[in-house]
């Protein structure tokens, strides 16, 4: 208590000076464009180079006085009800967050803030995204104090004893580490084409700054007639084998991007179980500490991939109410094996589906109206392409997607599927990379039927979920089994009340 | 829980959904009678199918969408159920709702219908609306719903 009482006596506060730094750099990675911009349009003019300096200076100027006026007029203050962030130059915004609604405080260290020992403080209220209440930039102390003392008011609002929850002391045990050798492994899964995309777009983008024009062909021809005349004159043997170092080249340019965003996100991935939820840390250059409470968790994916299936990978996440970076699921173990994977469910009070649960399948009405729709368009757009299209090979490749369509459909029909017991809701969903989803039926809040004019006609419904933080919903049901299920699952959820739900 | 009779709207939302209509139908009658003034074709060539056709969907629809929608309130839940095409069947049980809007526009207000507007954590059906209630009943229901809300903290 004192800690948060002196807290609260301390009054107003600043962000730590170097945040301005921070701030500033930050500001003139976004400056560079239009200094290049600048460079590049003062070649056109005849003054010399010292007028081009004075206006990168000045670009460089004006974004250091941005942030000093901006940490100038940034203030935070941790009050006895609530925390307050104001801030703003000319129009100032006042954002006040009670405890109670704050689901949980992470701190955020981006390269630049890490070199100079600051971290970005965000409150999470479960607004998502940008309505989130950040503090940028204090010390790392600061933020973890400050997570503490948010945390101690908060439990404090909700009429926890103080002193009870401070003898427990913040012991982690360690649920899941990742390191680099399974990093490797997880980094081949992830192998990716972006970087292929992001060169090809680079060579167009910046092609103004080649001493050549990438693009025409009559120029290449010219270049080649030179010097590399001779690649010509090797003939077919040497071109197959260029074809395949280029191939080669482009795989392991895919498998490298893999591995380093791998790398760069979940280096030291660790999960701890403390007494204040899960706590999460990773990342190499942005390292990122995500606390998240137990109760919060309000239900559990397990997925997987076409193959690292094949070899028992698989990734957990949670669904809760506060966000993660770009998604909305935290992922606690994104490269598992289910052994592994079992014991962290265990902790966040969900079990997997045992032998004997009861699977229920969509009606094949369904995935057959599914079928037709995907397959019918496409197999008259085959049909008409046979007839009037130059290439048989049109025709044929629209039918073979129609066809794909439609086993694809079968396949989903026949492993599809979903199982209500007497705590929780599961979902399999996908054919060759099935997604596992649990749901706790009391941390459910609304329950809806929908049925289109065809689901009318064929006697199937959907039964959709309202749950906090994520999306959980089964397309064509029969109605019969729908209304079943949401009279079981809304019995259980109206006989607990939202307040008194496990907190 | 299906077979229970639905409670039905206030009629005066019929005469809504009407005059909103005939307001969404006000431009493109004006764009109607341009092109009649204008001459390109016959007379009544644009007016008579635009007026046929929104004098139907001013009579017909706002009727038959009265008829298809429908609300219970039990004990411990309220059930919506909208749709004349794609039929919804929403059920949100109050001790889930987060918190509670009851909203009236212009026109509603002039007739004493209001909107109530449940909203819940869930990201799927984060705000149930049930629109067409007497205002009365409105806030009687408000009332009853805020009193199962026991605290709205999250």
């Amino acid at each position: 208590m004192s800690e948060a009482q002196a807290e609260i006596e301390q009054g107003w506060q600043r962000t730590h000076p170097l945040a301005m730094v921070a701030g500033a750099i930050a500001a003139l990675k976004n400056a560079i464009f239009p200094i290049i911009a600048v460079m590049f349009g003062s070649q056109a003019m005849d003054r010399g180079s010292g007028f081009l300096f004075l206006i990168v200076l000045a670009i460089i100027g004006i974004n250091l006085l941005a942030a000093w006026l901006g940490w100038l007029r940034l203030r935070y203050r941790v009050g006895a009800d609530d925390i307050r962030v104001e801030k703003g130059l000319v129009s100032r915004s006042a954002r006040s967050v009670p405890y109670e609604r704050i689901q949980d405080v992470s701190l955020e260290q981006k390269p630049i803030p890490r070199l100079l020992g600051l971290t970005e403080v965000r409150f999470e209220t479960g607004a998502g995204g940008k309505d989130e209440l950040r503090l940028a930039y204090v010390t790392l102390e600061e933020g973890e104090r400050l997570r503490e003392v948010v945390r101690d008011l908060r439990d404090e609002a909700q009429g926890l004893e103080l002193a009870e929850k401070k003898q427990r002391e913040e012991q982690g045990e360690l649920l899941f580490h990742m390191g680099p050798e399974r990093l490797l492994k997880f980094g081949m899964f992830e192998f990716s084409l972006v970087a292929i995309a992001v060169i090809g777009g680079a060579a167009q983008q910046f092609d103004f700054l080649l001493p050549f024009d990438l693009w025409d062909p009559e120029g290449w021809e010219e270049r080649l007639a030179g010097p590399g005349d001779w690649l010509a004159g090797l003939g077919w043997a040497s071109r197959i084998v260029g074809a395949i170092i280029a191939f080669i080249a482009l795989v392991g340019i895919g498998f490298v991007t893999g591995i380093a965003r791998t790398f760069l996100r979940d280096w030291d991935f660790r999960l701890d179980r403390t007494l204040k939820g899960f706590r999460r840390r990773r990342g190499l250059l942005t390292k990122t500490d995500v606390v998240m409470p137990v109760h919060r968790v309000q239900a559990t994916v397990v997925d997987t991939g076409i193959l690292r299936r094949i070899f028992g990978w698989h990734g957990l996440s949670f669904i809760s109410l506060a966000q993660d970076a770009k998604s909305a699921n935290h992922s606690v173990a994104p490269f598992a094996q289910m052994d592994e994977i079992a014991p962290i469910l265990e902790v966040a009070k969900f079990d997997l589906p045992a032998a004997d649960t009861k699977w229920h399948r969509a009606s094949a009405d369904y995935y057959l109206v599914r079928a037709l729709f995907g397959a019918v368009p496409f197999t008259i757009g085959g049909m008409v392409a046979l007839v009037f299209a130059p290439s048989v090979w049109i025709g044929f490749g629209l039918i073979g997607v129609a066809g794909f369509i439609a086993l694809r459909a079968h396949y989903l029909w026949r492993y599809e599927r979903h199982a209500v017991d007497a705590r929780q809701i599961m979902s399999r969903r996908g054919w060759l990379s099935p997604k596992l989803k649990l749901a706790d039926r009391v941390k459910l809040h609304s329950v809806e039927i929908s049925q289109g004019p065809l689901a009318k006609w064929c006697g199937y419904a959907d039964l959709k979920f309202g749950l906090a933080g994520g999306t959980l919903s089964f397309g064509g049901l029969p109605l019969a089994e729908a209304q079943e299920m949401r009279a079981a699952v809304l019995s259980s959820i109206a006989s607990v009340d939202f307040s008194r739900l496990p907190r | 829980m299906e077979d229970k009779p639905l409670t039905k709207l206030d009629p005066a939302y019929v005469t809504v959904m009407r005059i909103q209509t005939l307001l969404f139908s006000l431009p493109f009658v004006a764009g109607a009678l341009a092109g009649e003034v204008g001459n390109l074709l016959f007379t009544g060539a644009f007016l008579v199918p635009v007026v046929l056709v929104f004098a139907l969907l001013a009579i017909m629809v706002p009727l038959r969408r009265f008829n298809a929608r429908g609300y219970d309130m039990g004990e411990d839940r309220l059930r919506v159920v909208r749709g004349l095409m794609f039929r919804a069947d929403t059920v949100v049980p109050f001790s889930r709702v987060q918190h509670i809007d009851v909203e009236q526009g212009p026109l509603e207000r002039a007739f004493g219908i209001s909107r109530l507007i449940l909203h819940t954590a869930g990201t799927h059906n984060a705000s149930v609306t049930l629109p067409g209630l007497k205002h009365e009943d409105a806030v009687a229901m408000r009332e009853e719903i805020r009193a199962h809300v026991k605290r709205e903290t999250m």
